[in-house]
Formats: C-alpha cells, structure tokens, sequence
C-alpha cells in the first residue's frame, strides 16, 4: 500500500487546526474538557542548522554531592530504563536506545539540546509543557508505561541528569545538533517493499528478521521495533518521518548516514508499518477512527490497512495492564 | 550474583539471524572430533587456544556460537578473512566437515557466563567505559563494544561472538586485521568502521580488558561474598 504523507505537519510550533471534525466536536474542546490526555508528542519545530558547538560535561567531573547522587541515578534510569519495567515501563526500551551515548550524542535527539526548549507551548489546542510533561509523554508512549508522579524520585532523578547535561548550554535557544537532522521530502513515496529489503540487508543482524531485537539472559542488548516489546502507537518514532530521520542521522549503529535518504524513508515505512502496542489514548476515546482524527494527523500508519489489516485496530496494549473501559 | 542461564546465546543459535554465504548444513560433533584433530595443534586438546603475543595468536573456539564458527570457517576459505595458517587445512576440509567441526567446538566447553545486570561504568577506567558506554566524543562515534557484544562482552546471537574469555592476543590481531582490511567478513561492515576508528592505545587496552574481565568478575564477586559473611 502506498503511504500517504499528510501535509499536516508542524510549523513554528503551532499545530495546523484540525478540520471540523466529522465526528461533532474538537480537539480544543476535549482537550479542555480534561476527558481526553493531551498530545504531548506533537513535534517541535525542526532544529536549526549550523555546527554543533556544545559539549556536554564529562561524568569524571561529578563529585560526591547529593545533587551529583542524582545526576548519577538519572544517568542509571536513562541507560537502564528497564529497572522501572512492571511499574513504570511496560515494554523492552531504554531511554538510550533513540538518544544514543547515554542522551549525550548531538543529532541523536540529545538531552542537552531538549532540556532547555521546556517549558514549550503547543498552540490552542494545548498548554503550556514542561520538561515533567513531556518526559511523562515519553514514559507513556515511547516506553508503553505508566507516568512516574511529578515530583517522584524517577521524574526527579531523569530532570536532574538533563539539567546538568545542559551545564552551560543557552537558554529557551533551540540548539545545532538538538533533536534528529530533517531530511528533506523523499523522492519517491517511502515504499515498504524497498524498506524491507533494506530491512532485511542492513538491520535484521542486530534487530532480527521479525523486528523483535536480541536478549542476553535479562539484558536487551538490541531493542524490538514492532510488536509488545515496542514502542506503542503515540510515541514519536512510529511517526515516519520521525524514524526516517533518526535512521538516517544514527542507524545502523556506528554507520550513521550510511544508507541514503530514500533507504532511511523506505525502512522507517517498513518498521512503523508493523503492531506495535495501542495508542494509550485510544482508551479516552471511543473509536479507532476518534483516535486517529485527533491524533493521527501526520505521517504514519496508524488507522491505515496493510496487507488487509488496518494497523491499531485492536485492544492490545502490550504488557500494559490497562485496557480499555467499556 | 545473577546465574541466568545464557538464553540470548543458546536459542539463537539455528535461528539463521545471519547465515552469510554458508549453507546451513546439519553438524554432527561426533564426526566434528575427527575433524578437530588437524585443529589441536594450535587450539589446543581443550580447545582453548593459545595466547602468543609475539607470533600467531590462537583463538579460543570451545564455547563458540556455532554458526558463527561455521561462517568464518567459509569466509576464511573465500578469503575474507585472509588467513595464511588456516587456508592449507581449510582447503583440506568440505562444507560436512566444517559443519561437524563447528558443532564439535561450540558444545565441547561453555563460554563462561558472566552477570548481566546493569552497572554503571566508572568513568576513570578508561578500557571499562570503552566495552559499556564508547567513545563518541569529537566525532569519534565509536558505541561501547557491549551495544553488540552484549553485557560484559559475552556476545550476542550468531553474529556477535562473545569477547570476554577470549585471548588478548587474538582480539587485538583482529581488530588490526580489519584496520588493515586483511579481514572484510563482518556484517555490514560494522566492524570495520568502529575499528578504523580505534587507535592503537585503546586496541590494546580494550583487548586486555576483554581477556582478562571473567577472572577480574569472579575475584570481584569473591570479595563481595567474603565482605558479606
């Protein structure tokens, strides 16, 4: 099937307002009824260009304070996410897996770079987010989990190893270097079949044929792409561009911009147009069709057929441990 | 300490993750012991290998996963990973033969388990923070050796063979030899770009690191046990 790229992509960080929606009411609305969670994943506008210039500090610089303790325990939760996995985290990623060198990496969605664009305002149909917001929007989406309180020693922990990544860095600047590099349009529609053959040739040793990863014992060494193990249907990698971008820029590990543009929009199709667990905010909203309206308005598969299957309709929310209240 | 069994390791193999160029033959190990007796020479009786700094280093091969013994035997044989003392015995032996000899080795010893529990990497020790967390400063984009290797480098699947245990000698031989591209048989060629990135100081000291971690585990895991009675 052919995926349709939407032009409701985000500029200067407002959100193109939705149609009236066929289904009698907006998103504003619901948003402000509190009935519905709010969409912490929308995009950002694209980093700028230029050198990246900013290091971040060294860890052999940490001391003995209680505030260098908690650096050092945010750094343990952002490699080793998988020590919140039943109360928090309800798949096999890490922070570490999409922000690579422990959330240091310029170009690889590095923390540095994110912490001072927070708190980020969304347009009407949202608020004001802060870094607590959207590092709950994370925890929910990108790790199939359930939000540490604000407040909590995870969330606490996570702020205070950004904050300190961020040593120096410029203020409510959004820096060279932050967030994954845009590629440009695709030349040809990202095709699925092309992605699975780059798929099949240059990811499937560390990821495996079925996108489901590799363990040793207890310990993801390569993390699952699709499937329970994934990250659900709200993160912002199962956007296409998204993943595209982060392919291209960091993918296969150690090979960055190594496959061509189209390769990098091809295997992203191909990855995201695979299960993966439901979006959490299915369970606010009555349909597959609502979910997608509200939400979906960008490139992805959700709500779209593939192979005769129209991907996100069902009530598989991974290990997830709520399903949807009828 | 976690004693899980390695299941990373054992229900990968036959999965055909990578099978490469060789046939996926069914291998009988009992045949495989006649094979090895042309390997003892050099790996030894107990198929251990031998660390030999100033000449030919032997890798150790009991242990190894088995279809990534199976590749290298054949991508020895096409040349692509030029080696000079394998290629007479290689050319004695056919696709059976070298299927036999790989189960033999892989079930002759375990590789030995070692924990895999995360720890966090002392940042003053240089060769640890090189095998857990890389080198990607100024541009280096080298990942920690364990992002494939696995936790404490006991490696992954077929295609990541286990690094820990392994000789000093060897690991470094082979690090060069994709440097200088004697050996072009990686996957994707993943190797080859994180070697040519390594300089000779953190070759030697990442292969020292890898040789020498099961003793340096079992002697730190002792002292814990001690301090705890």
């Amino acid at each position: 099937m052919n995926l349709h790229i939407s032009h409701w992509l985000i500029t200067g960080g407002v959100v193109s307002a939705l149609s009236a929606s066929a289904l009698g009411f907006s998103l504003v609305a619901l948003a402000q009824s509190g009935e519905v969670e709010r969409d912490y994943q929308i995009q950002l506008p694209d980093p700028p260009e230029g050198e990246v210039t900013f290091t971040p500090p060294a860890e052999a610089e940490l001391g003995d304070s209680q505030y260098d303790d908690m650096v050092r325990r945010g750094r343990d939760l952002f490699i080793n996410t998988q020590s919140l996995r039943g109360e928090n985290v309800f798949n096999e990623q890490n922070c570490a897996n999409c922000h690579l060198d422990a959330g240091r990496l310029a170009h690889s969605a590095p923390m540095w770079a994110a912490f001072g664009v927070y708190p980020a305002y969304r347009g009407k149909n949202d608020m004001v987010n802060t870094l607590s917001d959207r590092i709950q929007g994370c925890i929910t989406y990108s790790m199939n989990g359930k939000a540490p309180e604000k407040g909590s020693d995870v969330l606490v922990a996570l702020q205070t190893y950004l904050h300190w990544m961020a040593t120096d860095a410029p203020n409510n600047t959004s820096m060279p270097g932050r967030s994954y590099p845009t590629l440009d349009d695709p030349e040809k529609e990202p095709d699925r079949k092309r992605g699975a053959e780059v798929y099949a040739n240059q990811c499937a040793v560390c990821h495996g044929d079925n996108g489901e990863g590799q363990k040793v014992g207890e310990r993801q060494v390569f993390p699952p792409l699709w499937g329970d193990g994934a990250y659900n249907w709200g993160a912002g990698m199962h956007r296409v561009n998204t993943a595209a971008n982060f392919i291209h820029a960091n993918m296969p590990l150690s090979k960055s911009y190594s496959l061509s543009e189209q390769q990098a929009w091809d295997v992203a199709a191909f990855v995201n147009s695979h299960e993966r667990p439901q979006d959490p905010r299915r369970r606010t909203v009555d349909s597959l069709d609502e979910t997608q309206e509200l939400f979906h308005q960008h490139q992805g598969f959700y709500g779209k057929e593939v192979d005769g299957k129209r991907l996100g309709d069902h009530e598989n929310f991974g290990e997830h441990p709520d399903g949807i209240d009828d | 300490m976690n004693k899980k069994m390695l299941g990373g390791l054992g229900l990968l193999l036959g999965a055909g993750v990578y099978a490469g160029a060789a046939t996926a033959l069914e291998g009988d190990p009992e045949k495989g012991e006649e094979v090895a007796r042309v390997c003892v020479a050099c790996h030894q009786e107990d198929g251990m290998g031998k660390n030999n700094p100033d000449t030919e280093s032997w890798p150790r091969l009991a242990g190894l996963p088995e279809a990534y013994m199976v590749k290298q035997l054949h991508d020895m044989k096409a040349d692509k990973r030029h080696n000079a003392s394998m290629a007479p015995i290689l050319g004695t032996l056919d696709d059976q033969d070298m299927a036999d000899v790989a189960a033999y080795y892989a079930e002759l010893e375990p590789w030995p388990e070692l924990p895999t529990a995360y720890h966090a990497a002392d940042p003053d020790n240089a060769a640890e923070w090189l095998a857990e967390r890389g080198d990607w400063e100024d541009g280096n984009f080298i990942p920690a050796c364990s992002q494939c290797h696995g936790p404490n480098g006991q490696g992954v699947g077929d295609s990541f063979p286990p690094l820990a245990g392994q000789h000093a000698a060897y690991l470094k031989t082979q690090l060069e030899h994709w440097r200088e591209g004697q050996r072009h048989n990686d996957p994707n060629e993943l190797m080859a770009g994180v070697a040519n990135r390594l300089d000779d100081s953190q070759i030697d000291m990442i292969a020292e690191y890898y040789a020498t971690l099961p003793e340096r585990l079992e002697a730190r895991g002792n002292e814990q046990e001690e301090s705890a009675q």
